[in-house]
């Protein structure tokens, strides 16, 4: 049994009377390629920030390499190595993505607050910046500003930023959200691409992508998790047929 | 215009661009210096712009660059102001130490301040820096018998800067004076915003929920910009003190801070030379227009405004550089 990464232990969350999540209990092993899917307001964005901490729970814990992260701030998580990617891009606009890497890197590494440093001192940031680009295919807009950048080129960064923090466990929401669908399987051949040792898992809509990429599948709906298996017993399941297939036919 | 850099060489080079003195700075520096002998009659005017230009360049590294809405800065400005002049009188006219003094004594109450400042966001913002000006332009009203209430602060007498040149009439000393604290103030605002510190400031005015979800303390950052921006308007403020030696209750008040962020909307946040040139053209304006009509110069301000924020919402300086780029291909 491989080492348990990120685990959620009957995490409950209510907004009013509606229960966005009913006692979900998760747990992800190093190296982890886990799929979250549920039909639409099933919960899964939720969980996700029930996890990174954008959302505080009722109750339950959630425990990363065994300590509990329950009420530790969003940053401090992230410092931790627990990160996140919004469905939504949350990018710098006016930033470049170099310039956005670099930011990402610098933080991480402590080096942000020295105000009387140029920034062209920090040579090895501004080199591994380079190699985080090249690797998600956005050396050659490196120095574009983010909002002229295309769509697909914005997921890429929204990606690259969450890497710059140097992640433990990654947890990407709908990655491919937006993209058209030849272009969001080659976004899924980077994230297939990143370490084996990184705990990744990832909301998405598209069952071939999520067949062909996910080890184990944790499927959510109303708040709750309905199963977590393996793709085969997912994909013969009744009951998954019959509430998420069913349903997902809108997409 | 900038092309695509497909190795790490031209990302290094990328950067170094970004942050290297434009021939445009160089000129304008020259420029500035114009007025020792084609303007003379108008160097105190030219001191007062220059003031205030440092002033405005404290408030566009909290506004322009990390995104915090300040009607309050005044507070710094007349705070350093008093005390500079507080100094003389108690003994020590030396004006550089004078300055450094007024400058730490600033940043101190803006870094107790900024506690208060990183908590709140938008209009909550804003009430807490008018709320904080207003109290300290009343304290100070109030304590005649320290500042001299709405009489001023009278009998400041400040020593010759380096022991030698004398603050004179024609106000030679005083602009070159100012001149000097708007270089250094802008030189270190230029190395701030050119540091991973400034890039971690533009990244919080850009998207401050991405902030936290990339592991950034940003609140201690905005402590950082805010408390540091509270020494620089400080030293603003005294080399006012020092320049015209005395201090009037108007450099605390309201009116100063909001001309400031007119200033700052006219000329172009976030670039440090538009907060320049927009306390230029404010200074000026007013210099020139209320000769004409004392009672509704301000009229002319807000038209400008108007315009500004209408056709130009960068700035003056934005539009200005765009301009140039457009034209540059």
């Amino acid at each position: 049994m491989s080492e348990i990464m990120l685990a959620t232990q009957s995490v409950r969350k209510s907004f009013g009377s509606l229960e966005v999540a009913r006692d979900v209990s998760i747990e992800l092993p190093r190296g982890a390629r886990h799929a979250l899917i549920g039909p639409n307001g099933a919960g899964k964005t939720t969980l996700i920030n029930l996890i990174t901490g954008q959302l505080a729970p009722d109750g339950g814990r959630i425990l990363l390499e065994g300590v509990d992260i329950t009420h530790a701030p969003v940053a401090a998580r992230v410092r931790r190595g627990l990160t996140r990617t919004f469905q939504i891009n949350t990018l710098f606009p006016d930033l470049t993505p170099l310039e956005s890497v670099v930011m990402a890197i610098c933080e991480r590494e402590g080096k942000a607050a020295q105000f009387w440093r140029p920034l062209t001192s920090h040579g090895d940031a501004i080199d591994e910046a380079h190699e985080i680009l090249a690797r998600l295919r956005l050396a050659d807009e490196a120095t574009r500003t983010t909002r002229h950048l295309p769509y697909g080129k914005q997921r890429l960064l929204e990606i690259a930023l969450a890497l710059a923090t140097k992640p433990k466990v990654l947890l990407l929401d709908e990655p491919a959200a937006g993209v058209p669908k030849d272009e969001s399987a080659m976004l899924f051949s980077v994230i297939d691409a990143l370490p084996e040792d990184m705990t990744i898992l990832f909301i998405e809509h598209d069952m071939s992508i999520v067949f062909t990429f996910a080890s184990r599948i944790i499927v959510l709906v109303a708040g709750g998790v309905l199963l977590e298996a393996d793709p085969d017993t997912v994909r013969s399941d009744p009951r998954v047929r019959e509430v998420y297939l069913g349903s997902a036919h809108g997409h | 215009m900038t092309t695509p850099a497909s190795s790490t060489a031209d990302n290094h080079a990328w950067l170094r661009r970004q942050a290297r003195w434009s021939p445009y700075e160089l000129a304008f520096w020259l420029a500035v210096l114009i007025p020792f002998w084609v303007f003379p009659t108008y160097l105190t005017l030219a001191s007062q712009i220059a003031i205030t230009a440092l002033f405005a360049v404290s408030v566009d590294l909290v506004l322009g660059y990390a995104g915090i809405v300040t009607l309050g800065h005044a507070m710094f400005f007349g705070l350093g102001a008093y005390a500079a002049g507080l100094l003389t009188k108690a003994g020590w006219g030396e004006p550089l130490s004078g300055l450094v003094l007024s400058g730490l004594l600033t940043a101190l109450v803006g870094l107790l301040v900024s506690f208060m400042i990183v908590r709140v966001q938008h209009l909550a913002l804003l009430m807490i820096t008018l709320g904080l000006g207003l109290l300290t332009a009343e304290l100070a009203n109030s304590l005649g018998w320290l500042t001299g209430g709405t009489d001023g602060l009278q009998g400041v007498d400040v020593w010759p800067v380096f022991n030698h040149f004398e603050f004179d009439l024609w106000g030679y000393t005083a602009y070159a004076y100012a001149l000097a604290a708007l270089f250094v103030g802008v030189a270190a605002a230029r190395r701030i915003v050119h540091s991973s510190f400034g890039l971690s400031l533009r990244g919080v005015r850009e998207n401050l929920n991405r902030m936290p979800a990339i592991g950034s303390p940003w609140r201690r950052h905005l402590q950082i910009v805010y408390t540091i921006s509270a020494g620089m308007a400080g030293i603003a403020g005294a080399v006012l003190t020092h320049t015209t030696e005395t201090v009037s209750l108007d450099s605390l008040s309201f009116q100063r801070s909001a001309d400031v962020v007119v200033m700052l909307i006219l000329g172009g946040t976030g670039r440090l030379y538009g907060a320049i040139l927009g306390a230029a053209i404010f200074m000026i304006a007013r210099d020139q227009l209320s000769d004409m009509n004392p009672q509704y110069w301000y009229f002319w301000i807000g038209l400008l405004l108007m315009l500004v924020v209408l056709f130009m919402p960068k700035g003056i300086l934005g539009g200005l550089s765009g301009l140039l780029r457009r034209l540059g291909g």
